[in-house]
């Protein structure tokens, strides 16, 4: 596999204001990428480095295999982006917009492309209207459509989510599955975990300006506590007790008024072991349940740890 | 070869938001007519006989003319700074469109457009007395000097389309020129103004070009300050064009991190 990105190092500061502190990380070509940050982390930061808007202060980028601050005409020829925010021309119609972009891309037939592509997107009724009249998805399909314009090989989606109702979401997420079937290279940031979980072959977690974790969701799953089972208990006092009967050779993730989650380890065995404990000391565990470890967990986890080294 | 068809279609996109926001139009060519209409009926008895054997209608509506092109440019560095705002200048700059071909494309809209606008406004100016004794040579070069004053505030436009923080405050360097305008031999001649005023009309980049127009409309020669009026001209252009293209280059078109 090439890779169709790779960053070194990539250092953005504005006045005094570190953004981006040093970030590597590699994309292998037509796989999904989600870059998972809460907001102000530096995503769009790493994003307008990448598509040629702005230049970092250190570090290198390349994209389809050309540096971003050297050769950034022979970057945009490979990739297109859809921003946080719809950029699409109010004034216009959908058809206009979509012929618009064909004509700057000098695709061979834009007329032809627009129409294709308003089929595709479920717009063709509304073509000839201007877009100031869409809702907020059909903007947002407008603005895919245009990016999908002249076949780019990478393509960047800024929180494509952001703002959506969940039926749009859903539909967005189709989409981008799509683009990554037909080779496409997907980059997308997201705030949201579940999105990430759902569509991305690597995620990388950008906290305070520097990549603190990358790998598959499964891979970042395994970082926080496996098998962790939550136990819900008659009183507070057989809570307490189970707690001095578990606390010297378990984690205890959580505890509630009532309720403790054990991290066991995750083998049969091992949870079969929580329990006999339990049944030696007499106690009678009102419900239990298996925890699947989220990314949420991860998430917390890590920018928890990192609070703490600061 | 790309960059004149990517101009053109940068331009053409322009074209359609003038030609689809009509008010904007109206506006443009609605306060030139109505001083026009003023001066001429309101101002024009008290005024008339201090503009010798030329009459007020024909004197002043060269001055309004270029009040015409100015009230237009404006709209030009307002629907540069929208574009800025609402992120469409950021797409095009990560595809691969020549760079020249975002500014450009407006200022050839602009340019067209504001033509038009005059032609509206001289229009009214015939409805309502003006008439001109200007052959075909001397109509195309007062069309010539209107199209390149156009092109250099519309450069002027385009720089403080990009250095204006909001697409209201984009426009209203043009007030300062529409001062410029009164503060010249438009409406009166220099001759009845106090002595530092006068000093400031008779030297400013506007006389020497509304004087060239009005010599060129009334009398059919190009005047004695031809060569002021496209030295001021150009140097505008040259000058407007440099420092918008260094403020494109240096602008950081992001706000979010």
């Amino acid at each position: 596999m090439e890779a169709a990105i790779t960053v070194s190092n990539l250092k953005k500061a504005y006045k005094k204001n570190a953004v981006l502190t040093g970030v590597d990380f590699t994309i292998e070509s037509g796989t999904i990428f989600a870059l998972l940050g809460s907001d102000g982390a530096g995503k769009t930061t790493i994003i307008n480095i990448l598509t040629t808007l702005i230049k970092a202060d250190a570090g290198n980028a390349t994209v389809g295999g050309f540096d971003v601050a050297k050769s950034p005409n022979k970057v945009r020829q490979h990739i297109s982006l859809t921003g946080q925010f719809a950029a699409v021309d109010d004034i216009l119609t959908a058809r206009e917009n979509l012929e618009l972009i064909g004509d700057l891309r000098h695709v061979s037939n834009s007329v032809q492309t627009a129409v294709d592509l308003l089929k595709k997107f479920n717009l063709t009724d509304a073509a000839d209207r201007r877009v100031a009249t869409f809702s907020g998805g059909m903007r947002r399909r407008l603005d895919i459509a245009m990016s999908l314009i002249g076949s780019p090989s990478i393509i960047f989606l800024d929180e494509p989510t952001n703002e959506l109702d969940p039926e749009a979401r859903s539909d967005m997420w189709q989409t981008i599955r799509t683009l990554a079937k037909n080779g496409t290279t997907v980059f997308l940031t997201t705030q949201y975990l579940e999105e990430a979980d759902e569509l991305a072959d690597t995620i990388a977690v950008l906290h305070h300006g520097t990549i603190i974790a990358k790998g598959t969701a499964n891979e970042l799953k395994s970082l926080v506590p496996s098998g962790l089972v939550k136990f819900t208990f008659h009183d507070e006092k057989q809570l307490t007790t189970a707690i001095g009967v578990l606390e010297d050779d378990y984690e205890i993730t959580e505890r509630d008024d009532l309720t403790l989650t054990v991290a066991t380890g995750g083998s049969t065995t091992q949870i079969a072991e929580v329990f006999i404990r339990l049944r030696d000391a007499k106690l009678e565990p009102t419900d239990f349940s298996q925890q699947i470890p989220t990314l949420d967990d991860v998430f917390f986890k890590l920018t928890s740890t990192k609070r703490e080294e600061k | 070869m790309r960059a004149l068809k990517d101009t053109w279609t940068m331009a053409k996109r322009s074209l359609r938001h003038i030609v689809r926001s009509l008010d904007t139009i109206i506006t443009v060519v609605l306060m030139p007519i109505a001083l026009l209409l003023m001066f001429v009926y309101v101002l024009g008895g008290a005024l008339g006989h201090q503009t010798g054997s030329i009459k007020y209608v024909d004197f002043i509506t060269p001055g309004i003319i270029v009040m015409t092109v100015i009230s237009g440019i404006a709209y030009a560095a307002f629907r540069l700074n929208t574009d800025i705002q609402k992120g469409i200048i950021n797409r095009f700059r990560t595809m691969p469109v020549a760079p020249s071909s975002i500014l450009s494309g407006q200022a050839l809209s602009s340019t067209l457009s504001n033509l038009f606008s005059s032609v509206l406004v001289l229009a009214v100016a015939f409805a309502i007395g003006f008439r001109s004794s200007a052959g075909l040579v001397q109509w195309l070069l007062f069309a010539g000097l209107v199209a390149l004053l156009t092109l250099a505030t519309t450069w002027m436009a385009i720089f403080f389309g990009l250095w204006a923080k909001s697409a209201e405050g984009a426009g209203s360097f043009s007030y300062i020129l529409l001062l410029l305008i009164f503060i010249s031999p438009s409406f009166v001649p220099t001759s009845s103004m106090t002595p530092v005023l006068r000093g400031f009309a008779e030297n400013q980049p506007f006389t020497p070009i509304i004087e060239t127009m009005r010599s060129l409309l009334t009398t059919g020669t190009t005047g004695n300050k031809s060569w002021l009026a496209l030295v001021w001209s150009a140097g505008i252009l040259v000058v407007m064009y440099a420092l918008a293209i260094r403020q494109y280059k240096r602008k950081t078109f992001v706000t979010t991190i």
